[in-house]
């Protein structure tokens, strides 16, 4: 365990020193997020202008949403995604062969190897809309409620990263599967609500086949007054169940690569 | 001018024949692209059920026909992205480009109108299939089909004029996503692809008419709901074609520029 923390902090440092290299991109990335917060707000002003409430959600608690929407997507684009595209291309061009080699687990190393730091300017407004729409609910967070939201959020993140595994293992048998990447923030996109607003099929598509609604609206919920004991125990045997199949599949799919000159 | 239409056919058919050649990365790309209308679509059925039926004049039907029709326009207005010019011009394809005796416009614009025939193919079976879950409320005239098919392909030569001048920039710096970025954030909201314009305030509505985006995209598909008289129809039509050749204006100019100041890599 230790070991994996001290790799873990090795490569986050050498990625973040890669990045830092190129300052003008944390201001291009603060001009991207800025749209992108003009986008949410517009579009909940839009909605807010006809009606009052959203199938039970108000103003405020939608914009909590949309922050959560934010951190979840800035932890994707900092970690998991940019990880799991150069797994993609390693697949694809032979290259994998250099990380298979190495004396660690080849499925820890495939998943921290990238960090992208400039897009953490994502988390860090999503933070800040989240506040500001909890002090305009004015419920107060229990520490209890805190504790739920930080435990729904790492679980839910754990869960798109299984997902994000399963699919890009998918490469070692159909090699191109780059569409993979739009079609998963097609999708993403539908966490901007809850998903209690979507029909019973969509629903059930956004909690177990793409689980935005457990990395989205479930840590929304939990500051919200929402979250019962039962949605958190499923999140958490969900998690286990994913961890375990994603770590399976990696494992059946590593047996099918045939490296660059094999 | 005969030489400019065989061009022009055999580089359609070329086109043609590649996007066929890969239905299901097209499919994949499709399917990534309806996420978007359906998030849209639920979103705002859900508050015209709420609002007892409809809002805006939009009912959940009327809200279904439009994100139906949305998918075909949305993919109509692709065309070359101005990211591309950036690769272009670095490694040198524009070189290449330019040893040809035909304006680099010529390929690529009848290279994307091939494409075009390939994405309303492929979009009627979708569209069949998303109408029984939806069950959107469609049902145009024997002439708001003609002027929509027509606006259809004016919006697509529109949107390609306007962004061939938009990636020109390229050739003057090369710190162009934030402006690329900040063009198609504002083309998101006034152009009709977030929401209908009549569901925004009154003067979005009004900067929407003034800017170029609404008519490639809002005004098609209010045009085949039933929402515009014949007059407004043909009067869209005509401000595409003023935006289009506004804008090709701008690309001669900018292009006689450019090419003094191109020098390509390894030249």
């Amino acid at each position: 365990m230790i070991r994996f923390l001290k790799l873990l902090f090795a490569y986050f440092k050498i990625g973040s020193m890669n990045e830092l290299q190129y300052r003008a991109n944390f201001f291009l990335q603060i001009f991207q997020s800025l749209l992108a917060l003009v986008v949410g707000v517009f579009g909940l002003a839009l909605i807010f202008n006809q009606t009052a409430t959203l199938a039970g959600w108000s103003p405020a608690e939608l914009l909590a949403v949309m922050g959560v929407f934010f951190i979840m997507g800035g932890l994707i684009r900092v970690t998991i995604q940019p990880n799991m595209e150069r797994l993609m291309s390693e697949i694809r061009d032979g290259t994998l062969d250099y990380t298979l080699t190495k004396p660690a687990d080849a499925q820890v190393l495939v998943s921290i190897r990238e960090v992208r730091i400039w897009q953490s300017v994502d988390i860090f407004m999503g933070f800040l809309v989240l506040v500001y729409a909890l002090l305009q609910i004015g419920n107060g967070v229990s520490i209890l409620d805190a504790l739920a939201f930080a435990a729904a959020l790492v679980m839910g993140g754990l869960m798109i990263y299984c997902f994000w595994l399963m699919i890009t293992t998918g490469a070692f048998w159909v090699i191109r599967i780059n569409q993979v990447v739009e079609l998963f923030q097609g999708i993403y996109q539908a966490g901007r609500y809850p998903v209690g607003i979507y029909p019973g099929w969509i629903r059930i598509l956004l909690t177990f086949l793409v689980p935005v609604a457990f990395a989205v609206t479930v840590p929304a919920e939990s500051l919200t007054g929402r979250l019962t004991w039962q949605t958190l125990s499923l999140a958490l045997a969900l998690t286990v169940i994913l961890m375990i199949v994603a770590r399976l599949i990696w494992k059946f799919g590593l047996r099918s690569y045939g490296g660059a000159s094999a | 001018m005969k030489g400019t239409i065989d061009f022009y056919l055999t580089q359609m058919k070329l086109a043609v024949i590649v996007q066929f050649q890969y239905p299901l990365a097209n499919y994949f790309y499709m399917i990534g692209m309806i996420a978007e209308p359906v998030i849209y679509l639920v979103v705002w059925s859900t508050v015209a059920v709420q609002q007892g039926g409809s809002v805006g004049g939009y009912t959940p039907a009327d809200f279904a026909a439009y994100y139906l029709v949305w998918i075909l326009v949305r993919n109509m207005n692709i065309v070359l992205t101005p990211y591309a010019w950036e690769q272009y011009i670095q490694r040198g394809f524009l070189s290449m480009e330019l040893l040809r005796p035909i304006h680099p416009l010529h390929g690529q614009l009848a290279y994307f109108s091939g494409w075009k025939f390939v994405v309303i193919v492929m979009w009627i079976p979708l569209a069949i299939l998303l109408s029984f879950i939806f069950k959107p409320n469609l049902d145009p005239t024997a002439w708001q089909l003609i002027l929509f098919f027509i606006a259809l392909w004016g919006g697509y030569l529109m949107r390609f004029m306007l962004l061939w001048l938009l990636g020109m920039i390229t050739f003057w710096t090369t710190r162009v996503s934030a402006i690329f970025e900040l063009y198609f954030t504002l083309e998101l909201l006034f152009s009709g692809r977030l929401v209908p314009l009549s569901l925004m305030p009154e003067w979005a509505q009004t900067v929407a008419n003034l800017m170029p985006f609404k008519w490639a995209f809002g005004y098609p598909i209010e045009l085949i709901l039933g929402k515009l008289t014949l007059q407004q129809s043909l009067l869209g039509l005509g401000v595409q074609l003023f935006w289009t050749l506004l804008a090709l204006f701008f690309v001669r100019l900018t292009w006689r520029a450019a090419m003094k100041k191109y020098s390509a890599v390894g030249a």
